[in-house]
């Protein structure tokens, strides 16, 4: 091509503004991946030499189910976070997934099988029902799932009242609880690892999941490269109903109890889980491997503290902490970092 | 509301002044008494249908339940609508509540000879502390209101967990003075409820007559250019916070003289609600638009419904749906509003060239 | 406008030595300007020359490093915007700033309202006044109306009802005219003299030099955040301007080849969309450029949105070499071989957060996957290879693409398309907020691609452009195609004919 020598000026002072501060966040947050994964080495060496109880493979096993229903939904939810909008229905969607559940095995003769494919399917169209109303009518995601999850809870409590339903086959029950022979790890978390792996692969190795990142940063710029943000969105809803679905058997199951008040609150640990883990509340930044870590740094600290005999409830003081803590230290180590930087440009100026 | 005729007569007449009337009331002004009225319509139509099915819904005893049962969520909701309205959520405020009403009992146990207004005035406090910690970690962060919020909606929790570690404090451990406040009526309408109109007034006025009120709106309809404007953002927004956490402090202490019997899960999940009635009255969730007067209208509908499905002798398990669709219908609604307004306006937007 | 030299009395508005750096960057270098009461002075520079630095000195929002602010003979230091106000420097910005859920009465009054009793608002006070300004620029917009919606030449001219609103006695405009079209801008200049006549300074920034000599008296030039010069415009002429900004001579601007016409590869057959376009039909011939000229608003934008599937379309049909690309789905019509350089880089073109890499590769996504898996290595590969092609000037392809110049964002999004390999390719503005340097090259670009046999349908509001560049000129007016001018025969009096709507009986 022939048009070169027209450019002289290097393009020195165009830079902008915020550039390097931009910059230096986006560094810290590449990293904070390696930060989480640290501090969760940390904390599992920390309550294994001081807290009784802690290293035991039966805590292990507790420690994994208690985790699984906050490492299903953080997966479909990193991925919606990631596109700029949020699902808080989830916990209500599980609550209704479980009294349905409930419901069926209760009253319509079906096989148990059936019913868990159903619970599944039903979860999908909650799913979808947000999907809509957020991609189709094109309102918040943050009003809609509001909107949802008073409505989701709101009909779980009403297929069963303040009632239970608690008996399931023992095989099935006992079977959510298995752990894989030989060890202390449940079997559980055999599907749990391939679907973290599958969502793994879609977000960081797939073209959809460059159109993810594209569209949480700007969905307009998205649209005009040809990424169908809103129909993404819709099955990213879907998704996230379906993996609610299964969260619900794997709930009703484990505690032998399908309930209205299922699950309740839920959605906030799993959002809590998700920034934790270095996901951008704003969207377009954040890896799964990093919400991995967050879950499971979550549950270790939750785990040791109650083993430590912390009143369960006051334990809410460490998620939230936990919380602030992700989204503020990084802003202010970055807000050091810009000061010492500027410190050191001026004083040769000085001098 | 009658968008069309305003249009029309403005393209027509060429020079003629402005009509008077609508010098008075601007448009931008009507389209918001629109979203207020349709609530009060809606209030109507739901006392009304349920007055028809039972006659009791409109005894005194059954309005004074009902003013009483929505004053708290109301003084919420007012609170919640100055945050909204800058583009950012408190979701902490029910969390601030049970810990204040918390305190205040513990306060009496500890001091029994506490006067009311002194407690009042510790727990509004505590409150605006609490929301000063909001509003603080806001400015520090610089990420959504909705994360921090959500992290101290946790930690606000916990604390009082801590603090009660499974304690409860019973209205014998509080001056009847102050339980009286929480029942005593005059002209037959419940003190709480006065409290409540009260500052649903204050609020109302200020953001629609004050500078600094209409400032939250245009930080909450553009950040950045209400920066370019001068308008001191981080101020505003921490002095919003404040006042959020102040208030729900106002609410604490008003629930711990209402109920009398206390543990650290008081006011639990209230968060939702309070973003639901402000929403439902009308409060763009992005900010920039809205009033108290919608948002206090909504805490009262979201109250009434609750009473209106117990005397429908509907299964009150369907409350909390009702409480659902009703937001996802009024978020709906306000879409459609702002949509066919949009196209009217672009209309109108073609002027004399 | 004749320069009447106001230069004998004292200088309104002196920068003096105002240095400022962004980190590494130095953004201001030792900037002089002096502004006099009663003047209008233009600051032109190349993209990243410091000029919109210089604004937000002015403004209060950036604090110079060093130097000096000097307004009437008194030192002038601005902590913040609010004091800028307050000694009366009033800034437009290229981007109006407006409070959308707002009345356009509050919008202008924001933070200094009038007020009565107790201190309230005196809101009908307030909406007399707003209808007093907009009578004083002889326009009618409703002052109780919400902001939201208001053409973008309506929401300039709230903002300069904002600036002389508090008698603003240095007014800066920043690009004004960027959006506004020829009726708009006369309004725009109309206002701006009046202003000058009543003793304020005009400030005024554009990259479009009929319009600086139409309007100003004085011209500052800035290079890479440096000083250049000062004269009366009526010393100078548009090659030195631009040699002064350049640093250089520039030969040519618009340097379009005749290139062998082949089949018709863009054919748009009776496409309308209710309220916005009606009944355009049009076609583009392989190697040939076609411009589609008109005033802002009258649907050009909105057509090859429609045309790329961004926007649906109410009747009508679109093919790309003959064969009907589905409605409404650019994805359909990236792989049917269309390409759309959209108008706004920022929004629409870019994705500002994420890597030139990122970028470049974005529409090529699922052509870079292999076995549905897309490795970073062959991202970097194909981004590398038309980063280079392009020249763009990068610290490197991993850095966010908002730190790159205008110009070179240009390049990034021609890239991105360009790696699509298109047939057609649709380019809205292609040199809006670009120097003058990187607009060359982007024609120069643009002729070798039709020279290559690409359909290019070039959409510009800048006459010079669509007359050098274009092989045919389609005019729109109003949602309508209403003339179509071959290259002979199109010049600015044919084409500003047309699209204000006089030619269309004709």
């Amino acid at each position: 091509m022939a048009h070169d020598s027209l450019y002289a000026a290097p393009p020195t002072a165009e830079a902008e503004p915020g550039g390097g501060r931009l910059a230096s966040v986006r560094g810290l947050l590449g990293s904070w991946d390696a930060v989480i994964v640290a501090a969760l080495v940390v904390a599992v060496l920390v309550a294994s030499l001081t807290v009784e109880n802690f290293a035991t493979g039966r805590n292990a096993q507790f420690l994994l189910l208690d985790l699984m229903p906050l490492a299903l939904i953080a997966l479909p939810m990193t991925l919606i976070v990631i596109t700029g909008e949020i699902d808080l229905s989830v916990a209500s969607m599980v609550g209704l997934c479980s009294t349905l559940m409930g419901q069926l095995w209760l009253s319509s003769g079906l096989s148990l099988e059936l019913i868990c494919v159903l619970v599944v399917l039903l979860g999908a169209v909650l799913g979808a029902v947000n999907g809509l109303f957020v991609t189709g009518f094109g309102l918040p995601s943050l009003a809609v799932t509001i909107g949802t999850l008073a409505l989701y809870r709101g009909l779980s409590f009403v297929v069963l009242g303040d009632q239970a339903v608690a008996d399931f086959p023992a095989d099935w029950t006992a079977a959510v609880v298995r752990n894989i022979p030989g060890t202390s790890v449940p079997v559980m978390v055999v599907p749990l690892l391939v679907l973290a792996v599958i969502f793994g692969v879609v977000l960081h190795a797939t073209a959809a999941g460059r159109a993810l990142y594209a569209m949480g940063n700007n969905d307009q710029a998205a649209t005009f490269t040809g990424v169908s943000v809103a129909r993404t969105k819709f099955w990213l809803f879907v998704v996230s109903g379906a993996v609610c679905g299964l969260v619900g058997i794997f709930w009703t199951l484990r505690y032998a109890s399908a309930r209205g008040d299922n699950a309740t609150g839920l959605e906030l640990t799993v959002v809590t889980a998700v920034l934790l883990g270095g996901v951008s509340i704003f969207g377009g930044r954040g890896a799964l491997l990093g919400v991995v870590a967050g879950v499971l740094l979550l549950g270790v600290l939750r785990n040791a503290l109650q083993l430590a005999d912390v009143d369960a409830n006051a334990l809410t003081i460490v998620t939230g902490s936990l919380l602030i803590a992700s989204v503020v230290l990084p802003n202010a180590v970055a807000d050091i970092r810009a000061r010492l930087h500027r410190r050191r440009q001026r004083q040769p100026v000085a001098s | 509301m009658s968008l069309t005729d305003a249009g029309a007569p403005e393209r027509a007449a060429g020079n003629a002044p402005p009509d008077p009337d609508r010098q008075r009331r601007g448009l931008t002004e009507r389209l918001l008494a629109v979203r207020e009225l349709s609530l009060l319509i809606a209030l109507g139509l739901l006392v009304g249908v349920t007055a028809l099915r039972n006659d009791r819904f409109l005894s005194g005893q059954s309005i004074k339940d009902l003013l009483l049962g929505c004053a708290i969520l109301v003084i919420l909701a007012v609170g919640q609508t100055l945050v909204i309205v800058t583009r950012n959520v408190d979701l902490s405020v029910g969390s601030i509540l049970g810990l204040v009403a918390f305190a205040t009992g513990s306060l009496f146990l500890s001091a029994p000879g506490t006067p009311w207004p002194v407690a009042l005035v510790v727990g509004v406090a505590l409150g605006a502390l609490c929301g000063a910690v909001n509003g603080g970690l806001i400015a520090v962060a610089r990420v959504p209101a909705l994360v921090i919020t959500l992290g101290t909606l946790y930690a606000f929790r916990g604390v009082d967990y801590y603090w009660a570690s499974g304690r409860q404090i019973n209205a014998a451990d509080m001056p009847p003075s102050f339980l009286r406040l929480g029942n005593q009526t005059v002209l037959g309408v419940p003190v709480l409820f006065l409290v409540a109109l009260v500052v649903v007034a204050a609020v109302g006025f200020y953001l629609r007559s004050y500078r600094s009120g209409r400032e939250l709106y245009a930080i909450g309809s553009e950040p950045a250019a209400a920066r370019l404007s001068g308008i001191r953002v981080g101020r505003r927004v921490f002095a919003v916070f404040v006042a959020s956490g102040a208030l729900a402090g106002l609410a604490g202490v008003l629930y711990a003289a209402r109920f009398g019997t206390l543990d650290a899960a008081a006011g639990t999940g209230l968060e939702l609600q309070v973003v639901a009635a402000a929403v439902v009255g009308g409060v763009a969730i992005f900010g920039g638009s809205g009033s108290a007067y919608g948002a206090a209208l909504g805490a009262v509908l979201l109250t009434t419904i609750g009473s209106s499905l117990a005397v429908l002798r509907i299964d009150p398990f369907w409350q909390q749906a009702v409480v659902g669709a009703l937001i996802l219908a009024a978020i709906g609604l306000d879409r459609l509003l702002a949509l066919r307004v949009a196209a009217r306006l672009r209309g109108r937007s073609a002027h004399g060239a | 406008m004749t320069a009447d030299a106001p230069g004998t009395q004292a200088p309104l508005l002196v920068l003096d030595g105002v240095t400022k750096s962004f980190g590494a960057v130095a953004a201001l270098r030792g900037v002089h300007l002096t502004l006099h009461s009663g003047e209008a002075h233009a600051l032109v520079g190349e993209n990243g020359a410091g000029k919109s630095t210089l604004v937000k000195v002015l403004a209060g929002a950036h604090a110079p490093d060093s130097g000096s602010l000097t307004l009437d003979g008194q030192p002038l230091r601005l902590g913040g915007p609010a004091d800028a106000r307050a000694a009366g420097i009033a800034v437009i910005y290229q981007e109006p700033t407006l409070f959308p859920d707002l009345s356009v009465a509050e919008n202008i009054f924001m933070g200094r309202q009038p007020l009565r009793g107790l201190r309230r608002i005196d809101t009908a006070a307030m909406n007399r006044d707003a209808e007093r300004l907009f009578q004083r620029l002889g326009v009618r917009i409703d002052p109780t109306r919400p902001a939201r919606g208001l053409s973008i030449a309506d929401q300039q001219l709230v903002e300069i009802a904002k600036a002389i609103s508090f008698d603003a006695r240095v007014l800066v405009m920043d690009e004004p005219t960027a959006a506004l079209s020829g009726v708009e801008v006369e309004r725009l200049f109309a206002v701006a003299r009046s202003l000058c006549e009543g003793g304020a300074a005009v400030l005024f920034i554009s990259h479009r030099f009929n319009e600086v000599f139409d309007l100003c008296h004085r011209v500052t030039v800035l290079r890479d955040g440096a000083w250049v010069s000062s004269d009366d415009t009526a010393d100078l002429t548009v090659d030195e301007v631009v040699r002064g900004m350049v640093g250089r001579d520039v030969s040519s601007l618009y340097p379009k080849q005749d290139a062998e016409l082949r089949d018709t590869l863009l054919d748009v057959r009776r496409l309308s969309r209710a309220g916005v376009f009606t009944d355009v039909s049009f076609s583009v011939r392989g190697g040939e450029i076609v411009a589609l000229a008109g005033l802002v608003g009258a649907g050009r934008s909105e057509v090859a949105r429609a045309v790329f599937g961004v926007d649906r379309y109410d009747a009508g049909e679109v093919l790309v070499a003959g064969r009907a690309v589905p409605a409404g789905n650019p994805g359909r019509a990236i792989a049917a071989g269309m390409a759309l350089v959209p108008e706004d880089r920022r929004q629409q073109g870019l994705i500002m957060e994420l890597s030139v890499e990122r970028n470049a590769t974005l529409a090529r996504r699922r052509a870079l996957s292999r076995l549905g898996l897309l490795l970073g290595a062959a991202e970097r590969a194909e981004a590398r290879q038309w980063t280079r092609r392009l020249q763009v000037k990068a610290s490197r392809l991993g850095a966010p693409v908002a730190t790159l110049s205008g110009g070179n964002q240009q390049k990034v999004v021609l890239a991105k398309w360009l790696a699509t390999e298109p047939r057609v390719l649709i380019i809205d503005e292609p040199t809006r907020g670009i120097d003058v340097g990187t607009k060359s090259e982007v024609h120069r670009l643009l002729s070798e691609l039709a020279g290559q046999g690409l359909a290019i349908l070039m959409i510009s509001s800048e006459l010079p452009e669509v007359l050098g560049m274009a092989d045919r000129v389609l005019v729109m007016h109003e949602g309508r195609l209403v003339r179509e001018l071959p290259r002979a025969e199109a010049d600015e009096t044919s084409i500003m004919f047309a699209a204000t709507g006089q030619g269309a009986t004709a």
